[in-house]
């Protein structure tokens, strides 16, 4: 594998540590399966390219996270307002988005960015630039965790039953989280948009699952599970998870199948605890 | 003072699965009581402290706090002045938070800003402090997911936060149940040096009839959704534990 193509898988890694960041505040923090990411990744990307198509990209990648903000308020309003399971609640909002998403991109299914100002263009450091937006991202949830509202959030997806008896509002805290979760997943398909210089409506399929590989990955390496452990699994996991994606692709697996091997990854590190416990059981 | 006007609750209304919970209930407790409450399986304990902190909604009826009507308050909101303690010490507590990490979240918010830093470096000295008179070594385990504690320990962190903010109320539903023998007399304890030491007002749901009889100034007896005892403290000293087996419906 040469230096460039490394140098490349780390960018694309470090994007979607973006996408693994917003996936651990929904699933690991909210302790919600929350598949809203499979659209709101797309609806960042195409927000974002539009923008940036009008020769506005910094406020493309604002407008794709905000864009992802809602898409994550409208699932957590099914949720807590309407009632709706979490699982099946995620999947009506992607199911609309993809309406959605075609909508903002006029119909079209995908938009090239061609001859167009990036952020990549404007800085030339990509490795750099992606690095820093990363990390700043990372630091700040860590931050935010640590305060008064950050505590809330965690207790409301580690204990609800004590959380609905205190004073906090457990549905203010799903709509905040959901909002957060979501507005960090489009802003990494807002980058990606801008990093391969176009946006498809497709582009989000399989995006959770890939999400929740990265956090997967970084939780075997690091072990600890606090929160500032948490998020920087997600951020290094990402990052893993795309290095390894590229060693596949160099060893012939066709790109296509990669999304099985995600699932197949997440599915079986997740009920590795499971089958110890099994086997544990027949040895005694 | 907390007033409870003719509180009815039904479940499954108008089905064949009906049920009573609650039935005219009315009581007023007074500041600073503290009150045992004994009744069988179904009584309708439980659904009194669930209408109480707003988890229920009655069907009929008026709770008053300090005259102002709270009978449609959100649960949160009455939770600023409402604490309540399970009897499972898994529901008082966040496990993956660390033990300062909950107390900061019984404490800081309404002391500091939402967006300000939860855990304070002087509030680490107080939380060491109302920590250690629990006697129990926690003092030293401020940074230990509290997942990682006994049940007694939980329930005691889980109290604490109760009244760190003391509350105008606290509900204690067999906060004792599910703990070892001598955890429960140690809790038990701690509950009450904390209701004397902060003047709070306090009902305690319990099925031993003798912690019943031991704590608290006023005993109610529950049956099929009404309140069949009020005892003062008179009374209620003069009782052996076999008077009060007549009260259970059999």
């Amino acid at each position: 594998m040469s230096l460039a193509i490394l140098e490349r898988a780390l960018e694309l890694g470090l994007i979607f540590s973006i996408l693994s960041l917003g996936v651990y505040i929904s699933f690991r923090i909210l302790n919600i399966p929350d598949l809203t990411v499979d659209g709101s990744f797309t609806t960042g990307a195409a927000t974002c390219a539009v923008c940036t198509v009008q020769g506005h990209p910094i406020l493309g990648l604002l407008l794709g996270f905000l864009a992802g903000c809602v898409c994550g308020l409208i699932t957590a309003f099914l949720q807590t307002k309407m009632k709706i399971h979490a699982l099946l609640a995620g999947i009506l909002t992607m199911t609309a988005l993809y309406s959605i998403n075609l909508r903002i991109m006029s119909g079209s299914p995908n938009i090239a960015l061609l001859n167009t100002d990036s952020v990549f263009t404007m800085i030339p450091f990509t490795l750099l630039v992606l690095v820093v937006i990363s990390v700043c991202v990372g630091l700040l949830l860590f931050v935010f965790f640590k305060t008064n509202t950050g505590l809330m959030l965690r207790a409301t997806g580690d204990n609800e039953t004590m959380v609905k008896s205190s004073s906090i509002n457990v549905d203010t805290m799903k709509f905040l989280g959901m909002s957060l979760s979501n507005g960090l997943v489009a802003l990494s398909g807002s980058l990606l948009a801008q990093y391969q210089n176009f946006a498809d409506v497709t582009g989000g399929t399989g995006m959770m699952v890939l999400g929740l590989a990265g956090i997967i990955i970084g939780e075997a390496i690091l072990r600890k599970k606090t929160i500032g452990f948490g998020l920087a699994s997600a951020i290094v996991g990402a990052c893993i998870y795309r290095v390894l994606y590229t060693i596949a692709l160099q060893f012939g697996i066709p790109a296509t199948d990669m999304n099985m091997m995600s699932a197949i990854l997440v599915a079986l590190t997740i009920s590795i605890p499971y089958l110890k416990k099994v086997r544990e059981k027949e040895n005694a | 003072m907390l007033k409870l006007e003719n509180i009815s609750v039904i479940f499954n209304k108008g089905t064949s699965l009906e049920k009573v919970a609650l039935e005219d209930f009315s009581s007023t407790i007074q500041d600073g009581d503290f009150i045992t409450m004994l009744g069988s399986n179904g009584a309708g304990k439980s659904t009194l402290f669930n209408v109480i902190t707003g988890a229920l909604k009655p069907a009929k009826g008026k709770i008053f706090l300090d005259s102002e009507d709270i009978t449609r308050q959100k649960e949160h909101v009455r939770a600023r002045y409402i604490g309540r303690l399970f009897q499972n010490p898994e529901h008082g507590t966040a496990p993956h938070l660390t033990v300062e990490e909950n107390l900061a979240l019984a404490y800081s918010s309404g002391k500091y800003g939402k967006f300000s830093l939860a855990v304070h470096k002087q509030d680490r000295a107080y939380f060491q402090e109302k920590l250690k008179t629990l006697d129990m070594g926690l003092e030293d385990r401020l940074k230990t997911p509290i997942g990682l504690l006994s049940g007694g320990q939980r329930q005691a962190v889980a109290l604490m936060m109760a009244v760190l903010n003391p509350p105008k109320i606290l509900l204690l539903d067999e906060h004792t149940a599910a703990l070892d023998p001598k955890s429960a007399q140690k809790i038990l304890e701690i509950t009450n040096e904390l209701i004397q030491k902060e003047h709070m007002t306090a009902l305690m749901i319990t099925h031993n009839i003798q912690d019943a009889l031991d704590n608290g100034n006023r005993l109610f007896i529950l049956n099929e959704g009404k309140l069949i005892q009020d005892m003062d403290f008179a009374q209620k000293s003069k009782l052996k534990p076999a008077d009060i087996l007549n009260y259970y419906a059999v």
